[in-house]
């Protein structure tokens, strides 16, 4: 596939714009800045940033509880984004939400979920109206590889193969729900092979190349809006952190941990855009200071911002106050 | 004896199951030698019993239920862990319509030995999907005993209990009180369903909780007993079989009752508390009987949101004056 260098500039682009964010996020974790849990995206941003780049604006992502990556792709606001995380009253969801709930559903995030899962049939049910209602959208739906054991994982993919739903299933396969190792949990190397008995199209891809996530993803998405049905992409990765808050992740063997680390997303998209003559390292350098200064201005704005009064807690159960 | 937390009670009630009866085995997700389970509740286990009777389970809530239950009617005693008491959504169809019915709609063929682990519960900032409080929901279930431990040395007695039980039994934790530390004897104890313990005395009030908040009643108690006001605080251990008696008695010595629990207020166990009491003991009642409760939303992330979201002692105290 020819790859325009604005494409390539855009792949770069992303994938810092979610590190940096995630480096963000982890700075004002460590000044205990943020409340409860957190689940860091860090190591996966290609996946993320390589599916979104393939989206419209009009199209759709669906989110999971590791999802700040998501939705910062798919060009989410970072101050709302942040104030989120740190449960603030002008965070995207008013602090209801935080971390495991990011959300921002102008950009077109349906919800990130708290239930391992749970937004695969939500996904579907979104490629559904798209087709119903006539449009050319399209959803793409993540989940992990610890979410493809859950029953809503097949019940989705068969009902979107059986109704051609323009979605695009993505598994993030980062090798482990919280300490489980997928090994243990599925009995084929690939979970790509499941969506075989579902009679969908599927493909195994770099997670950590945003440029080879792209191209999977511009080929599913071009089915799925010329009507062909879901694609399944699974995205072998890696978290470079742990599971969650406190999660030290001992039970991952150092080499493997190192492996991983040595192709680190960033990177590697880094040296793929240069090599192809996109970018030189100073314009690379120069993306870099821009957005870390966006970045920054996100953070003081969510830092500056103030909490939710108390009894906010009781608005929008309901579009009226009952 | 010696004090322990709640958490090691429990797990060395568990432990001593299994080292008693080959037929109790455990099984839920992350609860062996990776993890522990995520309240840690686990750890150790697998490392001492092995990964067949301490199995590492797919993210599979409804087939985790669904296969316990398999294994319990067919000469095992499974334990299984659902991770957070939000997720037990998802294995609702073979906790509630199978093994809650399999006694009943099968005309008594089959036992069914099975425990059903999990935590509900806020105060941790993890919002809608990690936080809730839905015991109420398997009250409703004929068919299921639910425990509902607070306390370190009721949860080893009760797990003991549960585990033995030829019945589902729905063993219910809660988030803060794994770290909670009192005496736990050293030799073999179990606790009976269905017996409330009063854990203080008093003679003004009665107030009647779950998890959390009783740790907060007793607190709240001990600053009413400075204003003179004697509260009688009751744990009922168990919503089923639930100790009426109890709870009845403590109602017709102090004529006012107070119920405390974390639940969203509509439809809360605490609802189907006054409803007994005001059926068998209205008599007796001073005071109308008052609910402290959650409102009825989910459970927001933000700190300040979540504080407001669950009954504080300041509450809880207002109450209880309000009836005196
Ligand atoms: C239905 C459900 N079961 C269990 C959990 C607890 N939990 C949270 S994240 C997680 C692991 C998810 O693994 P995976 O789908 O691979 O996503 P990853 O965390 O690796 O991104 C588990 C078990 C949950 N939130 N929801
Ligand atoms: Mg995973």
């Amino acid at each position: 596939m020819a790859v325009s260098k604005k494409v390539l500039v855009n792949l770069y682009t992303r994938t810092l714009k979610v590190r940096l964010f995630e480096e963000k996020v982890w700075d004002l974790f460590g000044q205990n800045l943020v409340p409860g849990t957190l689940h860091l995206y860090l190591g996966q941003e290609a996946v993320a940033a390589g599916v979104t780049a393939a989206l419209d604006k009009s199209d759709w992502i669906q989110s999971t509880h590791r999802g700040h990556g998501h939705v910062i792709a798919k060009g989410a606001d970072m101050n709302a984004a942040l104030a989120e995380l740190l449960g603030k009253a002008t965070g995207s969801c008013k602090g209801k939400g935080g971390s495991m709930h990011i959300t921002q559903f102008d950009v077109g995030v349906l919800g990130a979920t708290g239930v391992v899962a749970s937004g695969i049939p939500i996904g579907v049910g979104a490629a559904l109206s798209c087709k119903m209602r006539g449009t050319k959208e399209v959803v793409a739906c993540f989940f992990g590889d610890g979410a493809s054991n859950n029953g809503t994982f097949g019940e989705s993919l068969n009902m979107a193969a059986i109704w051609s739903l323009p979605v695009v299933f993505v598994v993030e396969n980062n090798l482990y729900a919280m300490g489980t190792p997928i090994k243990m949990m599925c009995p084929s190397i690939d979970i790509a092979e499941r969506a075989t008995g579902y009679c969908i199209p599927s493909i195994v891809v770099d997670g950590n190349n945003a440029l080879e996530v792209y191209e999977a993803a511009v080929e599913a998405v071009k089915r799925a809006r010329e009507g062909g049905g879901p694609t399944l992409i699974e995205c072998k990765t890696y978290r470079q952190r742990g599971h969650s808050r406190f999660d030290a992740a001992k039970y991952r063997p150092p080499e493997e941990v190192e492996f991983w680390l040595n192709r680190d997303s960033v990177e590697k998209i880094k040296k793929i855009v240069i090599e192809k003559g996109a970018l030189t390292e100073k314009d690379a350098e120069k993306i870099r200071t821009k957005l870390q200064k966006e970045v920054d201005k996100a953070g003081e704005f969510a830092v500056n911002s103030e909490y939710p009064k108390p009894k906010d807690a009781l608005d929008d159960v309901f579009a009226e106050v009952l | 004896m010696a004090k322990k937390t709640y958490r090691d009670a429990l797990k060395e009630g568990l432990r001593e199951e299994m080292l008693r009866d080959e037929r109790v085995f455990l099984m839920g997700e992350d609860i062996g030698l990776n993890w522990g389970g995520a309240f840690k509740v686990t750890k150790g286990l697998a490392e001492e019993f092995g990964e067949e009777r301490v199995r590492d389970t797919p993210i599979s809530e409804n087939t985790i239920a669904g296969a316990a239950l398999g294994a319990a009617i067919t000469g095992l005693i499974p334990v299984a862990e659902i991770m957070f008491g939000d997720l037990i959504t998802l294995a609702m169809d073979q906790i509630c319509n199978q093994a809650a019915k399999m006694r009943y709609m099968f005309g008594g063929q089959t036992s069914v030995p099975v425990v059903y682990r999990s935590v509900f519960g806020g105060g941790k900032n993890i919002a809608s999907h990690h936080s809730q409080s839905l015991e109420a929901w398997f009250m409703h279930t004929p068919g299921l005993k639910i425990a509902v431990p607070a306390f370190a040395y009721d949860v080893k007695g009760l797990i003991k209990t549960a585990i033995r039980d030829p019945d589902p039994v729905m063993f219910f934790e809660h988030k803060l009180v794994y770290d909670k530390k009192e005496e736990v004897p050293d030799e073999e104890y179990l606790i009976p369903f269905g017996e409330a313990r009063i854990r203080r005395e008093g003679d003004d009030v009665t107030v009647w909780g779950t998890f959390q908040m009783l740790h907060k009643s007793l607190e709240v108690a001990e600053e009413l007993a400075k204003e003179g006001i004697s509260v009688e605080v009751i744990d009922p251990r168990t919503l089923m079989p639930l100790d009426k008696k109890t709870l009845i008695e403590s109602v017709k010595k102090t004529g006012r009752l107070v119920l405390v629990t974390e639940e969203t207020k509509t439809g809360a166990t605490t609802s189907e508390i006054a409803a007994i009491v005001q059926e068998e003991a209205f008599d007796w009642l001073d005071a109308p009987i008052k609910r402290v409760n959650a409102p009825d939303t989910p459970v927001p992330f933000s700190p300040p949101l979540e504080q407001f979201f669950i009954p504080s002692g300041e509450r809880i105290a207002e109450a209880v004056r309000s009836v005196v």
